[in-house]
């Protein structure tokens, strides 16, 4: 009775210990600071979006998370395990658990939409008893797409169709981690909602936890229950933090930090004269119809 | 005063910067030179590492034997006719003047198996099969499809270097013997059917003068070069920079710098043979 209790207990609070947790984390390229210390703890189930501006670090914090890259300093762990102490072959194995979807998909051209799918199960072998066959077409037909598709090439596919192809692959382990690197970026508003149902159709069909770097403010508020806004690092004052805004979605109405306003009403503000500089303010007055007359 | 009055002359001052220039500017490429080959030279060893690892899988091991072994092979043999001819064609003049046109056989044969053969194999491989991986592996890089790669627990390495090496090294050594065997062909046709040389006296000549070890080392060179192309290659797909522009520099840069190296090598590979060659049969029979 004992044992029992104490792992009911353990797995109690295995359960309420984040899946995810970055601390203190660097990442730095030569002599450009890309992440500074960034502490983040992601809990089971949850769906976090990280936005911000292109060049902020999103992906690179994404890429990080999942062991793609090395950060200079700082932990990354995973149900626990700091993954950066793991040998390739833990590594390796704790990758089951995890799903991409990169931003074009990133579909291999020399394989059939078929065996790009199987590919996961093929370097892990297959999970329970059905057959590879019917384990790719349940997976493609919850994203919608046709068993036609199967024999066909990545490139024969439109960009909606790959990066839902993308997701399939993604899914096919049933992962415990689902990243999406910029899932709506390059469709068409229709095709981007389609992607954004199906994220939220995901979370709830396999209680996955999932991480989503998007800078489209609308698929952001839909699909996510807590939001974190980074900042480029060269744009911030100095002992500033690079996570300018972490709640949920409906707390960035009432922000006060006038560059999270900025970035959610999608307003250029003072960017365009520092790329333009004082000259450029002449033409686009003379461009501007609703321009006060001289 | 002499030192002040020395530095103060505008035309030496110009010198001497132009010198400093120009010592920075070879420092530069002679430390980069060396530490890519460091690098080349680091990405041989893990790929050597994985290659006795884990084993390499059939479907990706196919695909790479057939790009290198089925589908270079027309325009090697193709090539290697074409350079017997020529060196038929230039070598005449010279040999009959001396009337010593029966001769052309060993010259022809043994230019052929023991140097053109295995560079012109190594260097319609690099062109034709190491750009391409160069162009492949960097578009996956570009794409994103390496770090996919490892998103899904395949190792890039194992993965994509692994079975181009293998179809590099094994299937060389075929393409070489092909280009040996259509350039003694051509050799032969333009030296006995056009020219009139004498058909007997030439293969004898062939015979007498060119024996196993030129062709084991013709082959075993080819397998080295084989080598070089599938690392060097590689290597320039896995460190392609950003855009279409990043592709193709990695492309050419792979076939210039395994050309050189070809090259390089195969002047240090010569003397070894050589040396090795004069040890075992110091009386061998040379051409003249």
């Amino acid at each position: 009775m004992d044992e029992n209790l104490l792992t009911n207990i353990a797995t109690a609070t295995r359960e309420s210990l984040p899946l995810v947790e970055t601390q203190d984390l660097f990442l730095q390229f030569g002599k450009q600071i890309i992440l500074n210390n960034i502490s983040i703890s992601i809990p089971r189930g949850q769906t976090v979006a990280i936005i911000g501006e292109s060049g902020c670090g999103k992906t690179m914090l994404l890429k990080t998370l999942v062991g793609l890259i090395r950060p200079t300093r700082g932990t990354i762990s995973f149900d626990g395990q700091d993954i950066q102490a793991l040998d390739e072959h833990s590594m390796t194995s704790l990758r089951k658990r995890f799903g991409f979807v990169f931003q074009n998909a990133a579909l291999f051209d020399s394989m059939t939409i078929e065996q790009n799918v199987a590919f996961p199960i093929r370097q892990h072998g297959m999970p329970h008893g059905k057959s590879e066959r019917q384990l790719i077409q349940q997976r493609l037909n919850e994203v919608g797409l046709p068993n036609n598709v199967l024999p066909k090439r990545p490139s024969q596919l439109s960009g909606g169709m790959r990066k839902r192809v993308g997701l399939a692959r993604a899914l096919i382990l049933e992962p415990d981690l689902l990243l999406y690197d910029e899932p709506t970026t390059g469709l068409d508003p229709i095709m981007s909602d389609v992607i954004n149902e199906l994220i939220l159709r995901t979370r709830k069909r396999y209680e996955v936890t999932s991480v989503v770097v998007t800078h489209d403010m609308h698929s952001a508020k839909k699909i996510a229950d807590r939001i974190i806004m980074l900042y480029p690092y060269s744009r911030l004052k100095p002992g500033e933090s690079q996570i300018l805004f972490d709640g949920p979605p409906s707390e960035l109405e009432f922000t006060r930090d006038r560059r999270v306003k900025q970035f959610v009403l999608g307003e250029a503000g003072e960017r365009l004269m520092e790329m333009l500089g004082q000259q450029g303010r002449g033409d686009l007055d003379s461009l501007n119809p609703h321009a006060s007359p001289r | 005063m002499a030192p002040a009055n020395f530095q103060s002359n505008p035309l030496v001052e110009r010198l001497q910067q132009s010198f400093v220039r120009l010592a920075t500017a070879w420092g530069g490429v002679v430390v980069s030179a060396i530490g890519t080959l460091g690098d080349i030279s680091l990405f041989a060893w893990q790929m050597l590492g994985w290659m006795f690892s884990a084993k390499p899988k059939k479907e990706t091991l196919l695909p790479n034997f057939y790009a290198v072994g089925v589908l270079s092979l027309p325009v090697v043999a193709l090539t290697g006719t074409f350079i017997g001819m020529v060196l038929a064609i230039h070598s005449y003049e010279q040999f009959r003047n001396m009337g010593m046109e029966s001769r052309l056989g060993a010259v022809i044969n043994m230019s052929l198996v023991r140097e053109l053969g295995p560079v012109l194999a190594a260097t319609m491989l690099a062109g034709r099969v190491g750009s391409a991986m160069a162009a492949v592996i960097g578009t996956m890089r570009v794409t994103e499809q390496i770090d996919a790669l490892i998103s899904m627990g395949a190792n890039p390495i194992h993965y994509l270097v692994v079975p181009r090496f293998l179809a590099c090294v094994l299937l060389i050594p075929a393409l070489t013997i092909m280009a040996d065997f259509m350039g003694i062909v051509g050799g032969y046709f333009h030296s006995v059917i056009v020219l009139g040389i004498d058909h007997a006296q030439y293969l004898q000549n062939s015979r007498e003068f060119v024996d196993g070890f030129d062709l084991f080392s013709g082959i075993i060179k080819s397998v080295v070069f084989g080598a070089i192309i599938a690392v060097v290659s590689c290597y320039h797909g896995f460190n392609c920079l950003p855009g279409a522009d990043g592709v193709g520099r990695a492309a050419t840069t792979a076939f210039v710098q395994s050309f050189v190296m070809i090259l390089a090598l195969d002047i240090i590979m010569n003397l070894m043979l050589n040396a090795i060659d004069f040890a075992l049969w110091p009386g061998r029979s040379k051409l003249f």
